[in-house]
Parts: C-alpha cells; structure tokens; sequence
C-alpha cells in the first residue's frame, strides 16, 4: 500500500499546477485569449463609431453614455482592460525572451517562407499602443476628468478633431497597421488555443480574412467622411 | 561552376567566429551540398590547413546529423531535403553562397558549422516516452488503432531531429519538434495513458532550455525537411491544456 | 574445435530457449545497481540492450560517436521488420521463419541461434508496438504486413520506407526512459579506441572525447559491443559514412575471434554512382522488387532511353534466370546476375553500370496512386537525387555493400571468446550465415538488444556480484590508454599530404573490384597485395591539419580507415580460405555451369572464426562445425 500512495505522490510534486501557469504555453493561450476577446470589442466598438456618420450629435453620444454609465459594460470594461494589459504585457514578455532566445542573427538573413505578416506582430502591436495612449488622451481622460474637454459630447469632440489632416494621417496609419497585425492574430489565437480542425480552420483563416479588413476599413471610412466630408 | 563560399569559421565555442571566403572552381553540379565541401575540405587538408567542421553521417536524408544554414534557409534553399540531399544543381553559376550554423542560444556552436544539440535529447528525455519495459508488452493486435490515426501518427513520428524548425524560426521556437513527439503519442491508444505527464514535462523542459515560443509564423513547417506540419502544433497546445 | 565452445543447450531445437531460460543463473535486484554494464553503440541492439538492462537495474554506460543515441545507422532500414505472427494466416511460423533464414543463410548460420531469433520476433513486434512505433494497420486496428524478398509469406511488419527509423525511436524513447531514471548514463560523441582485459575478462574500454580529444577510461564488469557491420569498408555503400569497425576490430585484437569476415551483403537495389565524388550510396528499398521489373537492353552497349526500347527487345533478367521468384529472388542472387549483366556489357546509364527497374507495369496495372500510396517516399528520394522521375522513366539501380554478417564470433549466450564482452546486433556473426534476408536485421538487432542479452548476461554477471567497482587506475587501462595515445600520435606526425578520405576511396575501389560480388583466387591474392601498399602509403603520406585534443574529424576518419586496412586483409584472408560459394561469397571457381553458386557443404559447413595472435603474424583459424539436425542442407534454387 505504501508504495503506490508514494507513486502518487511523486507524480504530483514532479508537476505542481502552479509551475505551468507561468509556461510559456499558458503565457500564450493568455494572450490568445485576451486578443481574442478584443477582437469582440472591435466590432462593437465600430458599430457605436458607425453613429457618429449622423447629423445629429445624440445617437452617438447616447451610446458612448451607455457604454461609460451601465454596470455590466462598466464590468466588461475592467476585463477589457484586464485582456489589453495582459495582452501587451505577456506580448512583450515573450517577444524579449524570444529575440533573447537567438543573440546572434544569420548573416545571409531569414528567408523562411512565412505568413508575411506573422513576421512585423510585435511592430504592429507596438504601433497600435500608441495609438491607443493617443486614444486614450482623446476620448477616455477626458471621461475620467483627467483632461479637459466635453466628456458629454464625444460626438463634438470626433468631429473636431477629424477635421485636423495630421490626425487622419495618424489614424489611417494606425488602421492599417492593425489590419495588418489582425491578419495573422485572428487565426494564430485559434491555433495557440489547440482549435484547429480539417475543416474550421480553413472558414476561420477565411473569416479572419474578412475581418481584419472589414474592421480596419469600416473605422477608416468613418474618419475619412468626417475629414472630407463634414 | 565556379562558386564563391562564405562560411562560418569558429575554432570553438569559446573564440569569436567570422566568415571566411573560398573559391571554387570546379564544382559539378551532380554533386550534393556535403560533397562539395568534401572537395573543399580536401584542398584544404592538402595544403595543412583546418577543414571545416560539419556533422554528417547517413547522407541520405535520415539520420538528421548536417544541418546548415545556406543562403538563409536551413538545409538551403529547396524545401523537403536535408543538406545531405541538397543537390548543386539548384544553385547558378558564379553565385555567392553563405553557409552558417543553426543559430539558437540553446543551439550553442561547438565548431564551424557543428551545434550542440542536445537540447533536443534533453527534451525527450523529460518525456518523450511510452513507460514499459521490456517483456511486459500485450500481444500487439490487442491494442487496436485507428489507421487514419496511425496513419497521422506516422507523419508526426518521422521528424529526424535536425533541427532545421529552430534555425528557422525568428524566436528559435522548438515547438514543432515536441508537438511532433506529442503528436505521435497522443494519437495512439499506448500513447494516451501518459499524454499529460508526457506533455507538461517536455514543454517545462523546453522553456527551461531556453527556445522561444511559438508565433505561429509558419517557416517551421515551410523548412522541415520532413514535411512536418503545423497543425502538430495545434495538437500540442491542445494537449497541453487538456494536461492542467 | 578447440577454442570454441558454443554453449548451445541440449534438448530438442524449440525448446532450448525456454529451457536455456528457466535454468540460466540470476542476480539478485540488490546486486544488479553494483553491476556496472558498458554498452558500446546506440542502434536497434544497443540502444535497445541499454534500455532493458537499465530496467532490470543494472548500472548501464551507453556510448555512441553520433551526438545523440536517435541517429544511429538503424535509423536508415527502409524495408520492415519480421516477425513469425502468422497474422495473415498463410502458413508462418517460428519455424518457417528459422528455416527460411537458414536456407536464406546458405546453410552458415548456426541453428540455435537462428531459431531463437526467430522465437523472439513475435516479443519485438509485441514491445515497439507498446512502445508507440507507428506500423502500417489495416482499417480494423491491426497490423499490416507485406511480403519481401526470397520468402512466400508476408510476415514484414513496416512503416512506409522508414521502419528503421521508427523502430530505432522506439529504442531511443525507451533509452531516454531509463537516462531519466539514472539507471543509463549516456555518453555521446565517443570513439572506442580499446578494450581494457584485465585476467582474461572485458573490464573496460577507452574512449576518445570528440569533442574536447580527451582520451577516457570507463570500467565496468561486463563489456557490450553494438558497432554494426563494417560496409563502409568497400567506401561507397549504404552506409553511414561515418560507420566503422575500429571498436569490433580492436576488441578482436585484444582476443575476441572474427567470424566470417568475408560474408559481406551486396544489395541490389540501390542508386547507381553518378559520379566520382559520390561519398555514399543510397539504399532503394527491397520492397521495390515487388512491383518493379528488373531489365537490361538485349542488344550490347544501347543507348536509347529506356523508353524508346521496345518490350521484346528487353531482357527481364532476373525473370529469365529465376522463373519461380523473379524479380523477388534474394539479394545476393539479384545482386550477382546485375553484375553478371552489366559486366557483360548490357548496363545502362552514362557509367553503364546500371540495371532498370521499371515500373510502368505496375502503374498500368494498379495505377498511379497505389504506386504512389506504396512508394511514394522512395520516388521522391530517388528523384531528389537523380532529377529522374520513377513515374515517368525506369528506376536505375545497381548493387552496393549493404551489410556484414560476418562479425564477433559469439557462443549462444552472444558472449564473444573474451568472457564479459558480449557482441550483439549486426557486429557479431551468428544468425545470417552466408547471406541476410530482407527485413530481419531489424528483427535480430532488437531481439538480440532487448530479449537476448538481458537474459543472457546474468549468467556471466552472477559469478561477479563479489567484484567491486572496476577502478581505472588499473595497469591495464594505463597500458591500454598509453596504446591508445601512441597510435593517435603516430596517426598525427606522418605530416604526408594526402587525406584520410582519399585513402579510403583507393581501398574501396580495390575492395569492390577484387573483394566484392564475385570473387577468385588470383584477384583476392592481388587485392591483398595492393592494400599492402597502399596501407604503406598511407602511413607515409596522410596528412591530418591539427591537433589531436580538440575535435578534429580527419583523426576520426583516419583511425578508421588505419583499421580497415587490417580488416581488409583478414576478410581477403577468409574469402581465400573459403573455397567454395555460398550466400554473398561467391568464387569464380566454384559455380554450377549456368553460373549459380556451388556450396561445398562436406569442406566448409563450418563457421570460419580467426584468432589475432599478434602484429604481422597470421590469423589462427578455429573452425565451428554446423551440425544441421532440424534441417537438411539442400541446394539453395530459386529457379
């Protein structure tokens, strides 16, 4: 009897749970399913954006005063940005170990074929940071108080700020580029998860597709009407 | 064919390297990769002077000995060979060719062209296993397997260990080779019982030695020799989390 | 007799295994941690004897010269493994399968033994299958099997082209199982230089680090060689280029005989040399023979592609010769009537040493997708090589040194005559007689490493459980080391001008032409004469650029090939004193008068095992009767 309840034993010490939280896996399946939940924001958060092509100030800003004001969203906003720091960080994280893991590159450089875009993520997740921080000093500080504007009227504020071309610039840029970062995120977060199937797989790189192009475009082709247009 | 070499001169690992030129004049192109510098290293042992260092054993594509980096791919630049296999006729007349070794702190160079590879013997020796002894297996038909399983555990189960997934990847990711070990063990029935213990303790070791992690970039599967695929990967994730 | 004593158990054939068994003497678990084990070689025996003494809880040291235990040669057998399952229902059994070896074997090999490893085939399919290699299974679950050459049953279990490769992970896996546990250290990238003997009994060996050029002592109680065959022996082969003799060779020199050195496997079917810096000859499985048709041109020194030669002007060789077996007669068979073709002038290809194997039959008959489904693999490595496509055009194959069944000379327990040196796998002697047959190397290899041994071994290693740890300050590891030494730096100071590969090559070609398929007389004698010469060239004019404490890989090679020189001469030795033709040996002198081979059974039924008596000296022949009491020796016809 002694011998077996040993046995059991030992197979739980060779592998606390805790020891593999902090794997390199669980760091990705974390940042998979971060991404993945941002990937929900988007869309919702281009639905609301879509509002502000109105003529009337009030439909957006009723909408950016739900989502700032009702308890669940205020809940699902802490994971939101729960998922974003997560994201960021386990990024970078593993972005250091990895450059860390070749301290000596290849002379006659890497010419694997590989998913193009899969090559620049850690670019383009950078550049879409600062795009964020812009973001953020726009629209949510001045929600928080932090910076002074018109928390109230948002729509105001997009429509004025849209009218400087340096900031189309910068947005357009930003979109692009997380085009580009999507394109590969959408369907690397599926595979990081272990879902991979003969058939899903080829309708979720083709989804991904999609998205990573229909998003991008649709906030584009809100701040290019309010520059041009408005 | 005249060719111009560019390779990766290390006495050993504790010296700084660099790339030295050679000149060749009369290289055929039936000659295979290792031929070719079999030529080179004989002018140079004729003239007293060190050859280059390279492993190499079965030359014919199996054993997973050579391994080089050539022109910025691993085993060079046609897919499905080894460097043993790799053929001159695919390179062109007067064409500047740059040889280098497997670059990957956990792949650290012992000479010249020659890494140390034995993280990858380490990784397997964590758990890349099915626990019996000899003696103690069931008669074989009494252990019945899928065959589109086995099958599948057949392509994972002929990665040759060179290699070439590391070299290749921007993070020095050994993810395909384990999940190709994974892979071949948790498609089949005897594989199954230990799959959670097996998995944990190779990917622990994996980061203990110091890979990158996976990107999903895809070169991997693009430079294996073997044909190894990515969707292993997947499997190993998946297995992974199933292991918690 | 004299020296040799066989130790094979009485009783009748099929029971001296499981009597050899219940009576062999044990060793106490407690004992066996203390019992320190050398194992020298990582393949399909080594690995696999390191793995299962590890389980019993010996203290195991495994060495290989690769830098890991995965890429020994093993890992290169295409073809399958065998085992007596009779899973097919068409009359197997143990007992075919040991007579088929036999009669395969040319009446050489020694019955015991061959019914043994046969009894252990069905305990090697059971284990890789628990140990996770992935044969090929039918739709039901169950294993597959497929027929191969010079048999009528289909008993060749498989995994695609690369059964070697997936048996010999299973080895590896188990290996690291028992690294793992500490119960196996293992000790990559080392060269055994020398055996250490101490009153008589294998206590050691000496390794060189090559890596750092450390010349290494490591004692143990008993001593297992692994090494493989000696193919590269004619330079251009299927083997591993690195593949060597030198540890068979020194413990041979330091007392254990050699076996009928000059039984040495010409495969048929392999890619012809293109060129002249070909460095290696690669194998294209024996499978192929079962959909390929094997033809030369009927008309002299034709030069048209192969496809421009009309069907009744093609001579299908094999199928004229052998009507029975056809294109599936066995390897020393097939091999010989390509030579005998091409030497007559029939050959194809630039070099027109090349025979077709063509496959257009078979893709009309089963179409392209079941070629593909059988030999896929195979096709494309043959085009990788070539730049021909086997779809398209015949396959054009020629014979090359595949494997040794020569070796160790070694009793039933595979102890060899040193007591504690044990030679197992392909590096000793005892199950293939005069000629292997396809897919049961794999068998003998894993039977030897994982069933036999183990079970063997205790028998010497209870009389040593009073024997403390075997130090190596002993004077005979200093000697042996100090020999050791001298020799590298003998190899060091020539400062010739030529390399050790170029030596090598010379010594192959001489090999192949005088010592290779067919043999006579007068071309052995020549042979011997010209490697006299050229092994004093070599030790005049070699040059190795260097030192000799770092790594330095044309030290390596040159070690190697100063062996083969030796090896050479006792293989020549042999194939002169053995004046008949059987299995892979055939002489000129002795052939029926359509060309087959003319065994002389009332001369040479015996096992030829050489005794070193010292530097300069000749060998000392010990002769092993064959006494065949299940068999009758019969003409081996695959007409």
């Amino acid at each position: 009897m002694k011998s077996s309840h040993d046995k059991n034993l030992t197979v739980n010490i060779s592998y606390p749970m805790n020891k593999h939280i902090f794997s390199s896996l669980s760091k990705k399946f974390m940042m998979a399913l971060a991404g993945l939940f941002l990937l929900l924001f988007l869309p919702v958060h281009l639905i609301i954006n879509l509002m502000l092509l109105k003529s009337v100030p009030e439909p957006f800003n009723r909408a950016a005063h739900f989502m700032a004001t009702f308890p669940v969203i205020k809940i699902i906003e802490i994971v939101l940005f729960i998922a974003i720091l997560i994201h960021i960080f386990w990024g970078i994280f593993l972005q250091i170990q990895n450059w860390l893991a070749r301290p000596v590159g290849y002379a006659g450089g890497n010419k694997s074929e590989t998913s193009f875009f899969s090559r620049f993520t850690i670019w383009t997740g950078s550049t879409i940071l600062i795009f964020l921080v812009l973001h953020f000093i726009n629209f949510y500080f001045i929600r928080l108080g932090l910076v002074p504007g018109h928390p109230e009227n948002f729509y105001l504020t997009a429509h004025n700020l849209f009218k400087i071309p340096a900031y189309n610039y910068i947005y357009l840029v930003c979109f692009v580029l997380l085009g580009l970062h999507l394109f590969h995120a959408f369907s690397s977060a599926f595979r990081t998860l272990g879902l991979n199937h003969r058939i899903w797989t080829p309708v979720v790189n083709v989804v991904a597709w999609i998205y990573a192009i229909l998003i991008p475009a649709g906030f584009a082709f809100i701040s290019l009407t309010l520059w041009l247009f408005r | 064919m005249k060719l111009t070499l560019k390779i990766w001169r290390q006495k050993n690992a504790k010296v700084k390297g660099t790339f030295v030129t050679y000149k060749m004049d009369d290289v055929a192109p039936e000659m295979s990769f290792l031929e070719m510098l079999d030529a080179l290293n004989k002018k140079l042992v004729e003239e007293d002077k060190d050859p280059v260092a390279f492993d190499h054993d079965c030359r014919e594509g199996i054993c997973g000995s050579c391994g080089m980096y050539i022109n910025g791919h691993p085993h060079g630049p046609v897919p499905a060979v080894t460097t043993c296999h790799l053929s001159m006729r695919y390179f062109k007349e007067g064409e500047t060719i740059w040889i280098e070794p497997w670059r990957a702190k956990p792949f650290p160079v012992i000479k010249d062209l020659i890494v140390d590879r034995s993280a990858f013997d380490k990784i397997q020796i964590a758990g890349g296993f099915i626990s019996i002894n000899a003696g103690a297996a069931p008669e074989a038909n009494s252990i019945l397997a899928q065959k589109k399983k086995s099958d599948e555990a057949f392509d994972s189960s002929i990665c040759i260990g060179c290699g070439a997934c590391v070299a290749a990847c921007k993070n020095a990711s050994a993810m395909l080779f384990i999940s190709a070990k994974i892979s071949q063990f948790a498609l089949l029935p005897q594989g199954r019982v230990e799959a959670k213990e097996r998995v944990r303790a190779m990917v622990e070791k994996m980061d203990e030695l110091g890979f990158g992690s996976c990107s999903n970039t895809g070169a991997c599967e693009a430079e294996c020799p073997k044909q190894i695929k990515l969707t292993n990967i997947a499997r190993l994730n998946r297995e992974y989390y199933k292991a918690y | 007799m004299g020296k040799l004593n066989s130790k094979i158990p009485d009783g009748p054939l099929a029971q001296k295994w499981t009597k050899y068994k219940a009576s062999v003497k044990l060793v106490n678990p407690a004992n066996k941690k203390k019992l320190e084990i050398i194992v020298v070689g990582t393949g399909l025996s080594g690995a696999g004897a390191a793995s299962a003494l590890g389980e019993l809880g010996y203290s195991v040291k495994n060495f290989c010269y690769q830098d890991s235990p995965r890429r020994a040669h093993s890992v290169a057998a295409q073809g399958g493994i065998n085992a007596a399952k009779n899973y097919q229902n068409d009359g197997d059994s143990v007992y075919r399968l040991f007579y088929d070896m036999i009669k395969g074997g040319d009446y050489r090999a020694r019955e015991a033994n061959v019914y043994r490893a046969a009894e252990v085939s069905n305990q090697v399919i059971d284990h890789f299958t628990a140990l996770g290699v992935p044969f090929a299974r039918d739709y039901g679950g169950t294993l597959d099997t497929r027929s191969f050459g010079g048999v009528q049953v289909s008993r060749t279990f498989y995994a695609k082209g690369q059964t070697g490769q997936q048996c010999l992970l299973g080895c590896y896996s188990s290996l690291n199982r028992q690294i793992k546990k500490g119960n196996v250290k293992m000790f990559p990238r080392r060269e055994m230089l020398d055996l250490v003997v101490i009153d008589g009994k294998a206590r050691g060996i000496i390794t060189r680090n090559l890596l750092t050029g450390e010349i290494e002592r490591h004692g143990a109680h008993a001593v297992v060689l692994a090494t493989g065959g000696y193919g590269t022996i004619y330079y251009l082969s299927t083997l591993a280029v690195n593949s060597n003799a030198s540890a068979a060779w020194k413990a041979h020199k330091k007392g254990a005989f050699f076996a009928n050195p000059s039984f040495v496997q010409i495969h048929p079917t392999c890619v012809p040399q293109l060129n002249e810096f070909q460095s290696k000859l690669t194998l294209m499985s024996e499978s192929l023979r079962n959909d390929g048709r094997v033809w030369v041109p009927k008309t002299k020194d034709d030069t048209r592609p192969a496809n421009d030669i009309p069907e009744e002007e093609r001579d299908y060789f094999l199928e004229r010769r052998y009507p029975t077996f056809g294109n599936l007669v066995p390897r020393d068979v097939a091999s010989r009537a390509a030579k005998e073709r091409c030497d007559a002038g029939y050959g194809v290809g630039e070099t027109k040493l090349a025979v077709n194997l063509d496959f257009s039959d078979a893709i009309n008959k089963q179409g392209k997708k079941a070629i593909e489904n059988k030999y896929g693999n195979l096709f494309e490595m043959y085009k990788t090589i070539t730049g021909m496509d086997p779809y398209e055009e015949p396959m054009r194959i020629y014979p090359a040194g595949h494997y040794t069944m020569g070796g160790l000379w070694v009793d039933y327990e595979l102890m060899t005559t040193i007591p504690g040196l044990y030679a197992i796998g392909e590096s000793n002697f005892s199950d293939h007689g005069a000629n292997r047959l396809g897919a049961s190397s794999l068998m003998q290899a894993a039977g030897d490493g994982y069933f036999v041994l183990p079970n063997t071994i205790s028998n010497y290693l209870a009389d040593e459980i009073r024997v403390p740890k075997i130090s190596t300050d002993k004077p005979e590891f200093a000697k042996a080391e100090k020999a050791a030494v001298e020799r590298i730096n003998k190899l060091m100071s020539i400062k010739g001008k030529q390399t050790a590969a170029s030596f090598h090559k010379r010594l192959g070609k001489i090999m192949w032409d005088y010592v290779g398929m067919t043999r006579n007389e007068a071309g052995l004698k020549k042979a011997l004469d010209m490697i006299r010469e050229l092994r004093d060239e070599f030790w005049k004019d070699l040059n190795i650029p260097g030192t000799a404490n770092e790594l330095n890989m044309e030290l390596d090679k040159a070690g190697r090939v100063a062996d083969y020189f030796e090896l050479t001469q006792l293989l020549i030795t042999d194939a002169l004193n053995r004046k008949e033709s059987c299995g892979a040996h055939f002489r000129e002198e002795y052939q029926t008068p359509d060309g087959e081979a003319l065994r002389n059974d009332e001369e040479f039924a015996y096992v030829a095992a050489w005794e070193y008596i010292g530097e300069g000296k000749p060998h000392m022949l010990h002769k092993e009767e064959l006494k065949f009491e299940e068999v009758e020796m019969k003409v081996r016809s695959y007409k």
